[in-house]
């Protein structure tokens, strides 16, 4: 049994503490290559990781990095550097700890390239910037542990690939190198080993005791949830009264804009002034980092936040989890809950606020799941290549290297383990050349081949490199200040939403209504505005899909005759669909025609997630197109498709020919939006498009065009070009997402039951109200700009 | 060709929903702002590689909008090439597609801040040119009657998208950009607000050519399309 150095054990004993046995096994099992321990929150997880780096260095540490920490989040780094600081200083260890993250000073961050500590926390982004300079051999080559925090995390996204590629140079850096993985609940751990693991090495899995079942149950409401729409509102009494009735609660919502109309109305009905803040991502660093203090200092009784405090800091005193609106997905659900009661062994209490009546048989359904311990998750595909172009790019900016080494090394890391080597070497051409058809840059390579060795063309494009890493996207934001001398910063919103703002028009931030001043060098002032009814901020907010599992269930939910265990409200609105048409099934396909508002309305009820969906409003409207229906735009969620237009739908059944949606799909999907959006995702993380940074935007706005021009250049000239493969392959796992359309359409083996009805129905309801609609650039659209046009003219007394 | 017809101090023009201007009694063709040999240029300077198609785009165009209108003159106007070396480092193809175009015909280029001195491509190389009534100069001037100009690439939006436009108003025309990687400058940019009189038009480019009051002010309403926000 592996023992810590006495100074530590004595520390630890002083306090009355002793290890968790999954502790004590990360400390046993200190040696494993890889390994990856499981285990709820709120278990000394991250104690977990740490204690064989402090066990190793002991009292009186040698100079140089020993332990790599990665956190997806600059908070928990900082965090994580305060917290180690009790056991190191308690114990007398002379164990230098840092973080270093985007927030570092330049000044700092030389120092610690010169003078590494024994323990640097950093996150993803920062360690592939410290790989990109010449001197990072150096810094890394005594390296003995990476610990990767919230790995499940980091596994959803890009964020991930690109770790696992900096892990496989770490590894050639530093060989012999120990990774350890620290995950949330997920439903196949060793999936999650295989992407950590330097391939073909195992990944040893070690699981702590999940701890008892949570106390779940979804809030009664005296106002029912409204019809449609939503954000919890209707429940602003019954939460206030769990507030007061719990130490600390945490009020999660899907978005940011629901968050701020929440916590909104929540400020108006709060007559005995809880403390009570607000949290999410497009909210300044300071205003986010006064309501995290506030929480650690217990001077906060709720936060209404987002994702944004899905992971990081332990929240002691948390001791409920409020989930408004529907949860999408059980893991992530599962994930939330925990975040209540961090103290090992005692059961989370959470409670779900279903937003509409919709999503009271979704919550129906999810805590069902969460009592079943079932927990849902898709396959995660191989590793994209446009965060590999970027990994190359990077890694010519650090020095020369030979083409089969890197693939070498490439292919050690998890996501990329089945790369081939001629999609390698498209990947290598694509940094070199573009990677075009016409051979345009070769003079002008960014990377080329002298002596063996791919290197800079021009040593100075390294900066430019430097500036352009990292896989995250961001839109276009604007920084919001209240308005005066020394005002303080509020937030952000999207640059689209303030350029539609004129003076004098409300929205909200940071939980207060603000009305717009004006735009001063490329920062919107506002000023304080109480009292009115405000327009709301646009924020970007990931949309999740509803999981299959989830969504079977629900389809499961409809077919029973009764619901008791459904509010009444939510049961005779069931009833009344039933009714007035009839309710979506697993084993057929119901559409509803109906016009609403001088338009026609088609409602498709495919349960196949919201990105499906959207993927099939896009072949639906295109067929439509074909057949001069004139649709103007459709609307996807996770359970429907709605398309409007300016014709009626009669006979809908040759629309879901399945050969030709599939043709659909091959052949023209090239053309519409979400395409040009994935692409312009693609394009950024490649390369190919640099990002725009802080002061350039500014100058000449009619010189920079949009990325949609570069993708149809690309798709008309250089149809076969490795972008473009890219992103279909993006697409359809994710956009597109086109097996679960093969799915449905599997299921409903063309039983489609099409009715036509005077009147929205209850059901299409919700749909009316949804954000994020696509417009169709078809003949439809033509028609209304002319008349827009004849009509704008003719009131100029021009026409 | 559904172009928006209009006369200029008396000479009768037609915007092509191209972004070409057509002036019939001159049978002369009026494009502005090429930008032929962008992509190359930010590739010299160490820049990302862009597709290196947008020349042979915008000259598809260019020959598409001359064959259907039959020019005998072709005047650009102004920021024809990227910069000065672009003329110099165009692909061989794409250089003697560009003389096929031009052998026969008068063509002028009017000099642009990108293009500011002759790019030895042929044709005539002009600081501004006067036919007719009209003035063409690069960049428009505050007090000028009867002018053609670029420049400013404008664009506009209407039901929810925006399109390059052409400005219009008595005493001056402004011409959106022509060429393939270029980006647009909102009409309702003080820059233009104040170049262009009361009454002013936006002619918006695209499938057919339509014409608008120039909007002056950033739209209320977020442009979406939406069967609700009517």
């Amino acid at each position: 049994m592996s023992r810590l150095p006495p100074p530590l054990a004595d520390w630890i004993a002083a306090r009355g503490w002793r290890l968790h046995p999954h502790q004590q096994a990360m400390l046993d099992r200190a040696d494993e290559p890889s390994l990856l321990l499981v285990a709820p929150t709120g278990c000394g997880k991250t104690l977990a990781g740490f204690l064989p780096t402090l066990a190793e260095l002991g009292p009186k540490p040698g100079p140089g990095l020993h332990t790599l920490y990665i956190s997806p989040l600059k908070a928990l780094a900082a965090d994580i550097r305060r917290n180690l600081g009790a056991p190191i200083e308690g114990a007398g260890l002379a164990i230098r700890v840092e973080d270093r993250t985007g927030d570092t000073g330049a000044h700092i961050r030389r120092r610690q390239r010169a003078d590494p500590p024994h323990i640097l926390l950093t996150t993803p982004e920062s360690l592939a910037l410290l790989l990109s300079w010449p001197d990072a051999p150096r810094i890394f080559a005594g390296l003995q542990r990476v610990i990767v925090d919230e790995i499940h995390a980091l596994a959803e996204s890009k964020r991930g690939d690109q770790l696992m590629l900096c892990l496989a140079r770490l590894e050639r850096l530093a060989p012999g190198l120990r990774r350890v993985g620290l995950s949330a609940t997920v439903e196949d751990p060793p999936a999650l080993g295989r992407f950590l693991a330097c391939h073909p090495q195992p990944c040893a899995v070690l699981t702590a005791d999940p701890g008892p079942d949570p106390d779940i149950a979804i809030l009664d409401t005296e106002t029912p949830p409204p019809w449609a729409g939503g954000g919890g509102r209707h429940a602003i009494p019954e939460v206030l009264d769990q507030v007061r009735r719990h130490r600390t609660t945490l009020i999660f919502h899907n978005t940011r804009a629901q968050a701020e109309l929440f916590f909104h109305a929540l400020w108006l009905a709060n007559e005995d002034a809880l403390p009570i803040g607000i949290h999410h991502g497009s909210l300044s660093r300071e205003t986010r980092e006064r309501v995290e203090a506030a929480m650690v200092a217990g001077a906060l009784r709720a936060i209404v936040c987002t994702g944004s405090l899905d992971l990081g800091i332990d929240w002691g005193d948390v001791d409920l989890v409020i989930q408004v609106g529907a949860p999408k997905n059980v893991k992530r659900l599962v994930q939330r809950i925990g975040r209540a009661n961090h103290r090992y062994n005692a059961p989370s209490k959470a409670l779900l606020v279903p937003a509409n009546r919709f999503e009271v048989v979704e919550c129906l359904a999810a805590l069902q799941a969460v009592r079943d311990r079932t927990l849902d998750g898709e396959p995660r595909g191989p590793g994209p290549r446009d965060v590999l172009c970027q990994h190359i790019l990077v890694t010519a900016a650090a020095g020369p290297f030979g083409a089969d080494a890197l693939y070498a090394e490439v292919t050690t890391a998890g996501p990329y383990a089945g790369l081939s080597r001629p999609a390698f070497d498209a990947c290598l051409d694509f940094a070199a050349t573009g990677g075009y058809a016409l051979r345009a840059y070769d003079r002008w390579r960014r990377i080329m081949l002298r002596d063996g060795q791919w290197q800079l063309r021009d040593p100075r494009s390294a900066q430019a490199i430097r500036m352009n890493i990292g896989t995250i996207i961001d839109t276009e934001t604007l920084k919001v200040r209240l308005r005066g001398r020394g005002g303080a910063p509020l937030g952000e919103i999207e640059e689209s939403f303030a350029a539609t703002l004129t003076p004098g028009d409300t929205f909200l931030m940071a939980g207060q209504v603000v009305r717009y001043e004006g735009l001063h060098e490329m920062t919107v002032e506002v000023s304080r505005s109480p009292g009115r009814d405000p327009r709301v901020a646009v924020f970007n907010g990931t949309k999740f899909a509803t999981s299959t599992l989830l969504t079977h269930r629900i389809l499961d939910l409809f077919q029973q005759s009764r619901w008791p265990d459904l509010p009444d409200h939510t049961a005779d609105w069931l009833a009344l669909q039933r009714k007035v048409s009839c309710l979506p099934r697993a084993d057929r396909l119901l559409v509803e025609s109906f016009p609403h508002d001088g338009r026609e309305h088609l409602a498709i009820y495919g349960f196949a997630g919201r990105n499906a969906q959207q993927t099939l409003g896009l072949l639906l409207t295109k067929r439509m197109e074909e057949q001069r229906l004139d649709p103007l735009g459709f609307v996807a969620t996770d359970y429907a498709t709605l398309i409007w237009g300016l014709e009626a739908v009669t006979d809908p059944a040759p629309l879901f020919d399945p050969t030709r949606l599939r043709d659909g799909l091959e052949g023209w999907l090239a053309g519409n939006a979400v395409m040009k959006r994935t692409f312009r995702a693609s394009a950024t993380i490649a390369g190919l498009i640099e990002r725009r940074h802080m002061g350039q935007r500014r100058s000449g706005r009619q010189a920079t065009f949009s990325s949609d021009i570069l993708y149809d250049t690309l798709l008309r000239h250089d149809p076969g070009h490795l972008l473009l493969a890219i992103t279909r392959e993006e697409a359809e796992r994710g956009l597109v997402d086109f097996g679960r359309i093969e799915e449905m359409l599997a299921r409903i083996g063309g039983r489609i039951d099409c009715v036509r009805l005077p009147r929205v129905t209850p059901l299409a309801a919700p749909l009316m109200l949804e954000m994020g609609r696509v417009p169709i650039e078809g003949a439809g659209r033509q028609r209304l700009m002319e008349d827009q046009a004849a009509a704008l003219m003719a009131a100029a007394g021009l026409g | 060709m559904t172009g928006h017809p209009f006369t200029l101090a008396g000479a009768a023009l037609i915007a092509l929903p191209s972004g070409a201007l057509w002036w019939p009694d001159r049978r002369l063709l009026c494009v502005s702002d090429l930008h032929l040999g962008k992509a190359l240029r930010i590739a010299r300077r160490g820049g990302t590689l862009l597709p290196p198609y947008e020349t042979r785009a915008t000259l598809a165009r260019l020959d598409g909008d001359i064959e259907a209108t039959g020019a005998t003159g072709v005047l650009c106007l102004g920021d024809s090439f990227d910069d000065l070396a672009a003329a110099g480092t165009l692909p061989e193809d794409e250089r003697l597609w560009l003389l096929r175009l031009m052998a026969g015909r008068d063509w002028i280029w009017v000099l642009g801040n990108h293009d500011p001195a002759p790019t030895g491509c042929g044709g005539t190389h002009r600081a501004e040119a006067r036919i007719g009534p009209l003035t063409f100069r690069h960049i428009a001037e505050a007090e000028a009657e009867a002018e053609v100009s670029g420049h400013y690439h404008p664009k506009c939006a209407l039901a929810g998208r925006a399109r390059p436009c052409f400005l219009l108003d008595e005493a001056r025309l402004i011409l959106p950009a022509y060429g393939a990687y270029t980006g647009g400058l909102w009409c309702h940019d003080p820059a233009l607000v104040s170049l262009m009189r009361p009454g002013a038009l936006a002619i918006l480019t695209g499938p057919k050519a339509l014409a608008v009051p120039m909007p002056r002010t950033a739209p209320q309403i977020r442009p979406r399309s939406s069967s609700l926000s009517r």
